[in-house]
């Protein structure tokens, strides 16, 4: 069975040769990197206090690169485990977002109608919550954990790629090859699932691109709110909020942990800008 | 127009209900009884049942969501468990520095990023395009919070020039007309006062603005380029009108329709950029004013704030959506 997909012709990897997308792969490498590998790179348990050594400031030569915070734990070891955090829950959003809003994308735009119109309206209904709010909301109600913080953050989204996959949706069902394809006795589910779905992968990865910075940023706000996973496990975000009562003795601590949320998050953007004008130079930010 | 005004303001009120059972099923499944946060661990069951009545927390729970909706609908949001006080009077009272606030950022927004992005548009593909350009990827990638804190770093402590958080000095006494800070100084002629409240407002408003003056300006550069490529910019270059005058005047005015929806798109990342830039700041409005209620649990003031903060969002959505109609009478066909 041939699946009618028009950009699989062009699937060539050479537009992830520029600085840009070099730059994004680099810093995606490296978050996945230090997160997987983080108990066999960070030099020092990240939970380890040492008093005497509190608020030492980089040391060139080590053992504390970039300095200690105010319990004299190694920051460096707390943002390599610090991205272990993100990179998880990055993940998971993504994921678990995109796969909520293709679904529910794709089966608004095929089936239209009354079943369009309650996904729709379902849909105006958490996109009626300012950004950031709803996932404050389910939180500071249902307590901090690392499936809700997962959750509360892939509330809003699977909005996204669910507009998306509506629109694209609704571009294809009429098509030729679908039309064929539904003239040969194919069901709804299989048209979905192998002509519809198929088109939509390119445009959904970029949206998962724009996703999975936009879920960094999200848990680290979360996290520096005080309101991400317990306190207990290193975060970037959670670091800055350390940082804040020592800002006027130990600049380190504020530095490097909001430079590895941008600097992850700039690449993943930058990677996510050139997905999008090699694939589908159209979307725009849904 | 008045048709559409109407049919968009009566639209929203389904989806408010549903936002305010979201909010309510929220609060009910939270861990932990209600009644424990509003009474001491010694109180008796007697005590409890009373405390539970006095706050019509005995009752079920349909009928407290009835309460709960029908109270809102009125501006009565309940009162505060740690406060004692209405939720409304809280929220009211710091309401004028939050949107002084977000006022200011809005302005300084739009004061750069349309300039800018006009600019880059005017000469594409020059080196003030591309510093643009970078600049607008380091505004979405740049966290706030962490901005804050390196303006705070830099400016309140290296340079000293600026307050690291707060709205005034102490002992600033400047009575209070619309809450407005610097509006109340200009208004009673202290000039003294509205430097102070300037001072306090430049760290909050520069990083409250920053991500919103990346957005204007590429969406403003990008509206341009498209409308620049058009017949009748043609026509007026033709005709020999200035190049200042076909950019402004010409492409201008018609690329504003979508950097007005944008604006429009961007009051939710205001929103939630100004509940973090408050809280890095300790700027007394009502985003702090969350942030602290869901440290101590105070469940009717974090349900009334999310429930005003959410219905803000939503009008202002409809205002931009009939003022988009203004811009752009064709919209209002469909």
């Amino acid at each position: 069975m041939t699946t009618a997909t028009y950009t699989r012709a062009r699937m060539s990897y050479g537009f992830l040769l520029t600085p840009k997308a070099i730059f994004g792969l680099i810093m995606i490498g490296a978050l996945i990197i230090a997160g997987a590998f983080a108990p066999f790179i960070a030099p020092f348990n990240p939970a380890r206090q040492d008093l005497l050594m509190a608020m030492t400031p980089p040391q060139l030569t080590g053992p504390h690169y970039l300095g200690t915070d105010h319990v004299g734990r190694d920051l460096l070891s707390r943002l390599i485990y610090g991205a272990r955090v993100s990179l998880l829950i990055a993940i998971a959003v993504v994921f678990f977002s995109g796969i909520v809003g293709v679904f529910l994308g794709i089966v608004s735009g095929y089936f239209g109608g009354r079943i369009d119109s309650f996904i729709q309206k379902f849909l105006e209904v958490f996109w009626a919550f300012p950004p950031l709010l709803l996932a404050i909301a389910i939180v500071a109600f249902l307590g901090q954990s690392l499936t809700i913080v997962i959750v509360a953050l892939a509330s809003q989204r699977w909005i996204p790629y669910c507009r998306l996959a509506r629109a694209e949706t609704m571009a294809l069902r009429d098509r030729e090859f679908v039309v064929a394809a539904r003239s040969l006795g194919a069901g709804h589910a299989r048209i979905l699932r192998e002509h519809i779905l198929p088109n939509i992968i390119p445009s959904t990865l970029v949206v998962g691109t724009f996703a999975m910075a936009t879920a960094i940023i999200s848990e680290a706000a979360l996290s520096f709110l005080g309101l991400g996973v317990p306190p207990s496990i290193p975060t970037w975000g959670g670091m800055l909020a350390d940082a804040r009562a020592y800002i006027s003795t130990s600049w380190w601590m504020a530095l490097f942990p909001g430079l590895c949320i941008f600097l992850t998050v700039l690449g993943i953007n930058l990677l996510g800008d050139v997905l999008r004008s090699h694939f589908d130079p159209k979307i725009k930010n849904f | 127009m008045l048709a559409f005004t109407v049919k968009r303001l009566f639209g929203v009120i389904p989806v408010l209900l549903v936002v305010s059972l979201m909010i309510f099923a929220l609060m009910q499944a939270a861990p932990g009884d209600p009644v424990s946060m509003l009474v001491s661990d010694e109180a008796s069951a007697e005590d409890r049942e009373r405390i539970a009545a006095a706050w019509g927390l005995d009752q079920p729970a349909p009928v407290q969501y009835a309460n709960f909706v029908k109270n809102a609908a009125t501006g009565d949001f309940g009162t505060s468990f740690r406060y004692r006080e209405p939720v409304m009077d809280l929220v009211l009272a710091r309401l004028p520095a939050s949107i002084e606030l977000a006022l200011y950022a809005t302005l300084l927004a739009i004061a750069v990023g349309i300039p800018l992005g006009v600019l880059a548009a005017a000469r594409p593909n020059s080196v003030f395009d591309t510093i643009g350009s970078i600049g607008g990827f380091f505004g979405i990638s740049m966290p706030n919070f962490w901005l804050g804190i390196l303006m705070i770093l830099i400016f309140a402590g290296y340079l000293n020039i600026l307050p690291s958080g707060g709205r005034e000095p102490w002992g600033l006494d400047l009575p209070r007309i619309t809450g407005f800070l610097t509006l109340d100084a200009v208004l009673q002629g202290r000039w003294d006062a509205l430097v102070h409240a300037l001072r306090y407002l430049a760290l909050p408003t520069i990083v409250l603005g920053t991500a919103m003056t990346g957005i204007i300006m590429q969406i403003t550069r990008a509206s341009m380029l498209e409308n620049l490529g058009e017949d009748y910019v043609m026509t007026a270059r033709a005709k020999g009108l200035s190049n200042r005058v076909v950019l402004w005047r010409h492409a201008f005015r018609n690329a504003l329709v979508s950097v007005i929806t944008i604006i429009g798109l961007e009051f939710g990342a205001l929103i939630s950029g100004a509940i973090i830039v408050e809280t890095v700041f300790s700027w007394p409005g009502i985003g702090l004013l969350l942030i602290q209620g869901i440290t101590f649990r105070d469940f009717p003031l974090i349900t009334g704030l999310v429930l005003i903060y959410t219905t803000l969002f939503v009008l202002l959505n409809v205002f931009i959506d009939i003022l988009y109609t203004i811009v752009d009478p064709r919209i209002r066909m469909r």
